[in-house]
């Protein structure tokens, strides 16, 4: 079993990227043993309303059972809220909010009240570090990297949020991972996607300081191509049962419940 | 075969203490990926006594000692390219010479001065004169001047290109930073420029489009930095091309711009 948590269907804004579609990405997973993904909608992150595609995402998931949909909320857009019951309503792994791109504080009031809400519905809260390199953006692509501080921020803002942060690099891990509690630590995971393999060896790093735990396979398809990710983890030399933690079972780890009593209905 | 023609080493007077272990993992992963030869270069002291992209002379020297030590070590396994910093052009010339005659089968450009600057000249001269290819560090789409290199773009890289037509020109790390799609339409018009695919750079289409650019005779393999990445492309590149077409970008096009006799079996 292998689960991609960080998978995005639709255009994106600042270049051309093939294979957008549902049945591309199908085909992408076909091809590199990815039975589901954890899908967001590219085009909404830049949207003023990035919750508006998720009726969309919703219709698609619901025709393509091996895409989980990872919905969109912007907490300063009222009603808010509603975007977790739907989540919750449709057994979605996690939510999605990109603060930088929608030019909202990463930290501030309006993220630590989204965070806390997760907590409370038992909602997964997604988070990317990046989208490209900052070196090839485009030159109109100004929205921030997302701030390690934000991240220890946010997973402190409520005593059971659960965090997944994609598109982080080894200081990034580093810095939010031993900048946390242990109880604070072991709500947040980590995407490979963004983690170096050899010479450098990141990734084998992180797995022996911050541990296997932490740690789920994502590719960041189509903006990047998915043999990535399965190439890292087949440089490492992991034993079986931390490989099939990796590829999955963190990922069912990492995923929100139900709406947990006290939630945010 | 597959040649990776974008590698680097390390040795004892960098910054890195763990030197000897990212020298060994590079050689170990290689063997899982089925690397048969690295051809690398060392930039220095990688910023200890001079900086990285800015080596001083006896920088040069030490580190380009050191990878001819290791290429004497792993003989069937390593080759290097000669680092030479282009403002102490004298220099330059003559441990091009002193490299190439020990051993070295190319020459490597950081970013000490633009490319297309006329310091460029006597060292292009030399690499005609012994037949051997230029990896120049490029920055895709420069579009200003980024602290500690003074690096180059596709353009400037072609105008040194189409001073010197029978040198062949590595344009370094297609996904080594910087915005690719400026590169492309460039490099199409530059037959003696070929560009590696190296870096850390594993965009969706950007493989697609290099060969829309180039073609397979143009396309080098390469890692940099991550192998993972190298390896990820490869794996692509073996759903899109044919064997013959894929052997081009994993061996023949090196065996084609290196020296006769530099890898083992052509």
């Amino acid at each position: 079993m292998r689960t991609d948590v960080n998978a995005f269907l639709g255009s994106y804004p600042f270049r051309r990227v093939p294979g957008t579609s549902p049945e591309a990405l199908l085909a992408a997973m076909d091809r590199t043993g990815i039975d589901e993904a954890w899908v967001s909608h590219l085009p909404g992150i830049f949207w003023r309303d990035p919750a508006a595609g998720n009726a969309w995402l919703l219709e698609t998931a619901g025709a393509y059972p091996r895409l989980r949909p990872v919905l969109a909320v912007h907490p300063e857009l009222a009603g808010w809220e509603a975007v977790l019951h739907a989540a919750a309503d449709a057994g979605a792994p996690a939510v999605r909010c990109d603060p930088t791109y929608y030019g909202i504080g990463a930290a501030g009031p309006s993220m630590r009240a989204l965070a806390a809400a997760c907590g409370r519905a038992g909602i997964t809260l997604m988070l990317a570090v990046r989208l490209e390199d900052g070196r090839q953006r485009h030159p109109n692509d100004h929205a921030a990297e997302l701030p390690a501080a934000a991240v220890r921020a946010l997973v402190r803002a409520d005593p059971a949020v659960r965090v997944v942060v994609t598109h982080a690099d080894r200081p990034f891990v580093e810095e939010v991972h031993f900048g946390s509690t242990p109880d604070e630590a072991a709500r947040t995971w980590w995407d490979i996607s963004w983690l170096w393999g050899p010479p450098e060896d990141h990734l084998e790093t992180l797995l022996g300081t911050v541990g296997p735990a932490r740690f789920l396979f994502g590719t960041g398809q189509p903006l990047r191509i998915p043999e990535n990710a399965a190439a890292k983890l087949d440089l490492l030399d992991l034993g079986r049962a931390e490989r099939q933690a990796v590829e999955s079972g963190n990922a069912a780890a990492a995923r929100g419940g139900q709406v947990a009593e006290g939630g945010a209905r | 075969m597959l040649i990776d023609v974008h590698a680097h080493f390390l040795h004892d007077r960098t910054p890195r203490s763990d030197w000897r272990e990212r020298n060994a993992s590079r050689l170990r992963a290689g063997e899982r990926v089925g690397i048969t030869i690295h051809v690398a270069s060392i930039l220095g002291s990688w910023g200890l006594t001079s900086p990285t992209y800015f080596p001083s002379p006896g920088d040069c020297r030490y580190g380009n000692d050191f990878l001819l030590r290791l290429q004497r070590e792993h003989p069937d396994r390593i080759r290097g390219y000669v680092v030479v910093n282009p403002n102490y052009t004298e220099h330059a010339v003559e441990e091009i010479r002193r490299c190439l005659d020990a051993g070295m089968i190319g020459v490597k450009l950081a970013a000490s001065r633009r490319a297309d600057d006329p310091l460029l000249d006597p060292i292009c001269a030399v690499a005609a004169e012994r037949g051997v290819p230029v990896l120049h560090h490029i920055w895709q789409h420069r579009r200003r001047d980024y602290a500690g290199q003074e690096a180059s773009d596709a353009v400037e890289l072609g105008r040194l290109a189409a001073r010197h037509r029978s040198v062949a020109f590595i344009l370094a790390h297609i996904g080594g930073g910087g915005d690719w799609l400026h590169t492309l339409p460039v490099v199409r018009r530059l037959p003696n420029v070929l560009m590696d695919l190296s870096g850390s750079g594993v965009d969706g289409g950007m493989l697609e489009a290099c060969l829309d650019a180039v073609g397979v005779e143009r396309l080098l393999w390469g890692c940099d930095l991550t192998i993972e990445t190298g390896w990820a492309k490869l794996r692509y590149l073996e759903r899109i091309l044919s064997p013959a077409d894929l052997d081009h970008v994993r061996r023949r096009n090196a065996v084609r711009i290196f020296p006769p006799g530099a890898f083992p079996s052509d």
